[in-house]
């Protein structure tokens, strides 16, 4: 049969529930019903709680989709039992993770049901029995409330009990809610009225029929609805012969889900599979329901004597039960169910020497399983509490055994604080972790949130408690715990010091708290692990070994953590220089320079440098980040950077034309030879000129990685092979002239963008110059054809590292270079008393030719390094540390 | 109001970053909390960062204007506390009104002037509507787990007084967020409801939950789509996820929901998971890097940055979004 449907109801418990073409008939729980189970009925009158929720997970567990709840009986205060008994379903995840369906005939029930529930309920029931007004107000309301709603074919007239008046209230109702409420059609389901057949009088014979018939019409005509009933009504002259009641709710159900009813409150345990209901019984019930003889009635009573009994109910899973003792506590715990636990309980103490040691044995490794899900994900907060409620029943149990051994062992219960500390308002995890552990028989005095500290302190000695929590998820919580340690311990306290909450962590209570504090200061981070944790600590047995392992532990964790980034070890200089970085001198091509010796540039155009200008530094001389050129589009930098891009373009055209700018660079290529492993001889015909220091990294690293050395890249003098070296300096003049002329209109902007573009231009003139030696003046690498981009991304062979920077930071090698090309002669620059360049925009350094030759961070040094670093520079030890102190490895 | 509707459609919005970790820096000291009006006030009041809105309005309008300059469409009014029950906590019930009322204006002061500057980029406040720090449907007693310290009818009530000052003081939006219990949410959208049809107006409303654990559940146990379920009653402008979890991590539960509702879709996730001293040092590459994946998944119609995220952070997620269109719902899949 074709249903009119384009749109699906969603429903939510703590999961969802959808009813799509593809799910099966729906299944609402009928037990925990005041009016059909007298059972329930009387628990609730009772207030057992506990075993009315026991019925709820019973049904929920048999298969039930969602659950209706009533409370309308005369004798009870039905919204107060609603509001107790729906509070009471949200702390059980196995029960409320499905829908819930709030049943009532009374407003003021429905509507406290309604305002309890989180997830998308259904309310039973609304109609038009009161008349269209009340209605309407209803359907607001429930819309408001985010519920889907049955609707009862019963109007000012009656209840709907034929055919025709089932689809006519059906109709009116559905035009009424989808057009004057605007409620989702999606969201009404229709209860069409189910009653009792063979009750004997004519009448009724045509009950069930008619449902079925009006269920086709609505499915067909109403798009969208669903269709659901109480179905034991149906069978409601044959109480007593639940056989014949199975029979008949199972074939009335057959015929009307083929024609779209898909909702139905029934009790699984009565219900037989359609198939295997004998034959006979199966004609005789659908002549009855289906109205097919006259005398079905007659028949069906007669032939229901011989019929006996009702198969076993259907029941719980219980195979867990044929576990071993250990297994099933850990299932109860894990699955909080309490039913078996005070008989496992009670065989494990028989078995046990001491009651307290199923405590600490059996239901802790419940406990802890069920931790490490927790931890994993897979299980959640109230599935967490449940476990703890299974264990507070177990605990609560064995007490008075462990009172009667009374003895050796102490006390399990101890007195805890519990406090969100000052400045800090959040106590959901606080309060959870006080709910477990009170579960666990502690007693918890919770001071609650924004806590001063002086009340603690006050609050922990007036109360004589046996630990403080302390709870916080703000940032600045983290100091208020500090400070709480330190009056702690200031006011000689001894009990353990718990710390919780998001922004808490083990490594700022190992590194912060911990120390702040000689007694226990312990970590935890989450509710299921506070039980054992708080256990070990006010256990007298165990807690001062469980806390001097806790202290050694934080310890531990503090010298990891604080050496961590630090925590690089260093090779001696002696075991690194046997890892240099190997070069095979008698494969590696070593070409000689074409040009030999001092060469001094002066003529240069800055036209000529321009080309090699990287400007991605220029914009981040003026702090707007990004690569050029997509800085210039960027959308958030983009505009400026493209005027700032203009600006120095115009101001170089003119600094160009009027070579306001003087580029001026020496350079020289010598014979050299590595020499006492790392350092550089530099020779001209075979004597000793100059001497250049290198430095090797000490850091401790994996078999196969060289220490490197700059030294490594020249040709060791014991291989007889004479090898090359070059040293530059490159420098711009003129900008410091420049800017101050700008400076003195005040102009700023003009005289930085001076220096900036003066900074460019001596880069460029040092990559420029390194080109022309690779391809002319050494001349090894004649073919080279790179792009700009490619130099700035250093695609060339060879390398020209700069004094200063990483793979040689000692600044004092500058000296060196000046010594050999006479920089400050040839062209005029000078070292300053720290050893900066000037002018400032100037760049020198040294030339490797070396294809294997390659860039690298010399990372930090040890002392033995720099001693003999010192020697071999025949300084004293002070000025090499002095030079060389941002490498030095802390000792 | 169709304003940002059709912005919505044009493109994906940005939403502005952490309020809290930006009020940080400015180290306000209680006497600054305080000001000269509360000098005297009996109670702590640092911490209490709603209250700076009336003692360091500068302060807010500043943070307010690095967001709108860092390229976000949406700032939050300064509101997250705003009701009489968060606001219990420091005695300051009486002064819901005035708190709210403030933060909204001075937002949309801020935001006016933006839009007056770029006219094409209609700058919007949304009103920040937290979760209060109670729980309507979870007992913080052990002893009895059918208590509860709130009820709905309380929130309902207390959500009300703070969205009609909200909406007094001129916000473009209502924005619940950081839902952790899906009742509390609930009661919000009914009153949000009722001021809607007290003052026969309309105001788009967005809403935004919080994932707390490993499990993909809200702190009230409901899955995400459970969540989406219970509060679609109500026509959204848009549903999705913020705080808790940094982008990496709250990606499942956006793929979760996205595909099963035609509303448009929210996430202003955490800079990454606090370290261990409590703060967030996920830089906004990173943070960048990993929504630009639901950018391509087509995942997201409005992105922004809860804790730990600043006006860097909301640069570089904006660039990133400015180059990706939103989300389309194209079918809802059962």
């Amino acid at each position: 049969m074709k249903v009119k449907q384009t749109k699906y109801m969603r429903l939510s418990g703590l999961e969802p529930l959808i009813l799509n073409e593809n799910s099966n008939f729906i299944n609402v729980g009928e037990r925990t019903n005041v009016a059909g189970s007298r059972k329930f009925l009387r628990l609730i009158k009772e207030e057992k709680f506990d075993e009315a929720l026991d019925i709820a997970r019973h049904q929920v567990d048999g298969g039930a989709q969602i659950i209706d709840i009533n409370m309308d009986d005369g004798l009870i205060d039905g919204k107060e039992a609603m509001v107790r008994f729906l509070n009471l379903i949200a702390a059980e995840p196995d029960i409320c993770r499905v829908p819930i369906m709030i049943d009532s005939s009374k407003w003021e029930i429905i509507e406290a049901g309604l305002q309890v529930v989180q997830g998308k309920c259904v309310v039973n029931s609304i109609s038009l029995k009161e008349g269209e007004e009340k209605f309407i107000w209803e359907a607001k309301q429930i819309k408001r409330y985010g519920a889907a709603v049955i609707v009862m074919a019963f109007d000012e007239v009656g209840q709907a009990d034929n055919y025709e008046r089932r689809i006519e209230i059906a109709k009116r109702s559905y035009d009424i809610l989808v057009n004057k409420v605007g409620f989702p059609s999606e969201d009404i389901i229709f209860d069409l009225n189910i009653f009792p057949v063979a009750t004997g009088m004519d009448e009724h014979k045509r009950n069930a029929i008619d449902f079925i018939e009006a269920t086709r019409w609505v499915r067909q005509n109403l798009e969208n609805v669903s269709v659901s009933g109480g179905v034991s009504n149906v069978s409601f002259s044959f109480r007593g012969n639940d056989g014949v009641r199975e029979a008949m709710h199972s074939v009335f159900l057959y015929h009307a889900i083929q024609v779209g009813m898909n909702i139905g409150i029934v009790n699984p345990a009565l219900l037989e599979v359609y198939d295997d209901i004998p034959k006979d019984l199966l004609e005789h019930v659908e002549d009855v329901i289906l109205d097919r003889r006259d005398d079905a009635t007659e028949r069906l009573l007669d032939f229901a004597e011989t019929v006996k009994g009702s198969k076993v109910e259907k029941g719980l899973d219980l195979s867990w039960r044929q576990n071993s003792l250990q297994d099933r506590i850990t299932h109860a715990l894990v699955k909080g169910i309490d039913a078996f636990i005070i008989e496992d309980v009670e065989q494990a103490r028989l078995e046990a020497e001491k009651p307290i040691e199923v405590i600490e044995g059996h239901l802790m490794i419940g406990m802890n399983v069920v931790g490490d899900l927790f931890g994993a994900g897979k299980m959640f907060l109230p599935q967490v509490v449940k476990s703890a409620r299974v264990m507070k029943k177990a605990v609560g149990y064995l007490n008075p055994f462990i009172e009667a051994e009374k003895g050796d062992f102490q006390e399990p219960v101890g007195k805890i604080l519990m406090a969100t500390v000052k400045g800090d308002v959040h106590d959901i995890g606080k309060n959870i972790v006080s709910v477990v552990l009170a579960c666990n028989n502690y007693e918890i005095i919770d001071l609650g949130v924004m806590v001063p500290p002086e009340r603690i302190i006050q609050t922990a000695i007036d109360e004589r408690v046996d630990a403080i929590g302390l709870s916080g998820l703000i940032t600045p919580s983290l100091d208020e715990m500090v400070y709480l340690a330190k009056e702690m311990q200031r006011q000689n306290f001894e009990v353990p010091l718990l710390i919780g909450g998001a922004t808490t962590s083990k490594a700022h209570t190992a590194v912060k708290i911990d120390t702040q504090y000689q007694n226990a200061v312990v970590h935890v981070n989450d509710a299921s692990r506070a039980v054992t944790v708080v256990g070990d600590l006010l256990n007298k047995k165990t807690s001062h070994e469980y806390t001097s392992k806790l202290k050694a532990d934080y310890e531990d964790f503090r010298t990891k953590f604080l050496k961590r980034g630090k925590e690089k070890s260093y090779i001696s200089i002696n075991e690194a220089r046997k890892r240099k970085y190997k070069i095979d001198w008698n494969t590696s091509k070593i070409l000689k320079p074409k040009e030999l010796g001092i060469q001094v540039l002066k003529q240069l155009s800055l036209k000529e440098l321009e080309p090699f200008i990287d400007w991605s530094p220029f914009f981040r001389s003026w702090d707007l980040h990004g690569k050029y050129p997509e800085i210039l589009t960027d959308d958030v930098v983009g505009e400026q950077a493209t005027q700032l891009f203009d600006d120095a373009k115009e101001m170089m055209k003119q600094i160009i034309s009027k070579q306001s700018l003087k580029p001026q660079g020496v350079f020289g290529l010598f014979e050299a030879n590595a020499v006492f492993e790392d350092d550089i001889s530099v020779q001209k015909k075979g004597e000793e000129i100059a001497v250049f220091r290198t430095l090797r990294q000490q850091l401790s690293k994996r078999d196969g990685i060289p220490n490197i050395a700059l030294s490594d890249f020249i040709a060791p003098k014991q291989t007889g092979k004479t090898d090359y070296i070059g040293a530059f300096c490159t420098a711009i003049f003129g900008a410091q002239e420049l800017a101050t002329l700008y400076k003195e209109k005040d102009d700023d902007y003009n005289a930085i963008m001076v220096q900036a573009i003066a900074d460019r231009f001596a880069e460029a003139f040092a990559e420029y110059l390194h080109k022309q030696v690779r391809t002319k003046h050494w001349g090894y690498d004649a073919k080279e054809n790179l792009t700009n981009e490619d130099l700035i991304k250093e695609s060339y062979k060879g390398i020209r590292p700069a004094p200063g920077y990483p793979a040689c930071p000692d600044h004092l090698e500058k000296e060196t270079i000046w010594e050999l090309l006479d920089v400050e002669k040839n062209i005029g620059v000078t070292l300053t008393e720290s050893l900066a360049m000037w002018p400032a925009a100037a760049v020198s350094g040294y030339y490797f030719g070396n294809p294997e030759a390659k860039y690298f961070g010399l990372g930090k040094i040890t002392d033995d390094q720099v001693t003999d670093y010192a020697v071999r520079k025949c300084i004293t030890k002070e000025k090499a540390r002095k030079w060389l102190h941002p490498n030095l490895a802390e000792e | 109001m169709s304003n940002i509707k059709q912005a919505l459609q044009d493109r994906i919005l940005v939403l502005d970053g952490a309020m809290g970790t930006m009020l940080q820096a400015y180290k306000f000291t209680e006497t600054d909390f305080r000001g000269n009006r509360f000098k005297d006030y009996p109670t702590s009041l640092q911490g209490n960062n709603d209250l700076l809105s009336i003692t360091q309005p500068q302060a807010i309008k500043e943070i307010h204007a690095k967001y709108f300059e860092a390229g976000a469409d949406i700032v939050e009014t300064n509101t997250f506390s705003g009701t009489t029950i968060a606001m219990a906590d420091y005695q300051m019930e009486n002064l819901v009104y005035e708190l709210n009322y403030q933060s909204a204006k001075i937002a949309k002061e801020v935001a006016d002037l933006f839009t007056a500057k770029e006219p094409h980029k209609p700058r919007f406040v949304a009103g920040s509507i937290g979760p209060t720090n109670r729980t309507a449907s979870m007992s913080p007693d052990v002893n009895d787990p059918g208590y509860r310290a709130v009820t709905f009818d309380e929130l309902r009530l207390a959500y009300k007084q703070q969205v009609e000052a909200l909406i007094d003081g001129g916000v473009d939006i209502l924005l619940v967020e950081t839902v952790f219990d899906t009742l509390n949410a609930k009661a919000a959208l009914f009153a949000i409801e009722e001021v809607k049809d007290d003052r026969n107006l309309d105001i788009p409303i967005m809403l935004s939950g919080t994932i707390t654990d490993a499990s993909g559940r809200t702190l009230s146990g409901q899955t995400a789509e459970a969540f989406l379920i219970s509060v679609s009653h109500i026509p959204l402008l848009s549903i999705g996820f913020n705080c808790a979890l940094g982008a990496n991590l709250l990606q499942p539960h956006l793929e979760a929901i996205a595909n099963k509702t035609d509303f448009a879709i929210s996430a202003h996730p955490n800079a990454g998971l606090p370290n261990a001293f409590g703060t967030y040092d996920e830089s906004p590459e990173d943070m960048g890097e990993q929504i630009e994946e639901y950018f391509k998944k087509n995942l997201i119609n409005i992105i922004g940055g809860c804790c730990g995220t600043s006006p860097q952070h909301i640069k570089v997620i904006a660039k990133i979004a400015s180059k990706y269109k939103p989300r389309r719902v194209t079918e809802i899949v059962e």
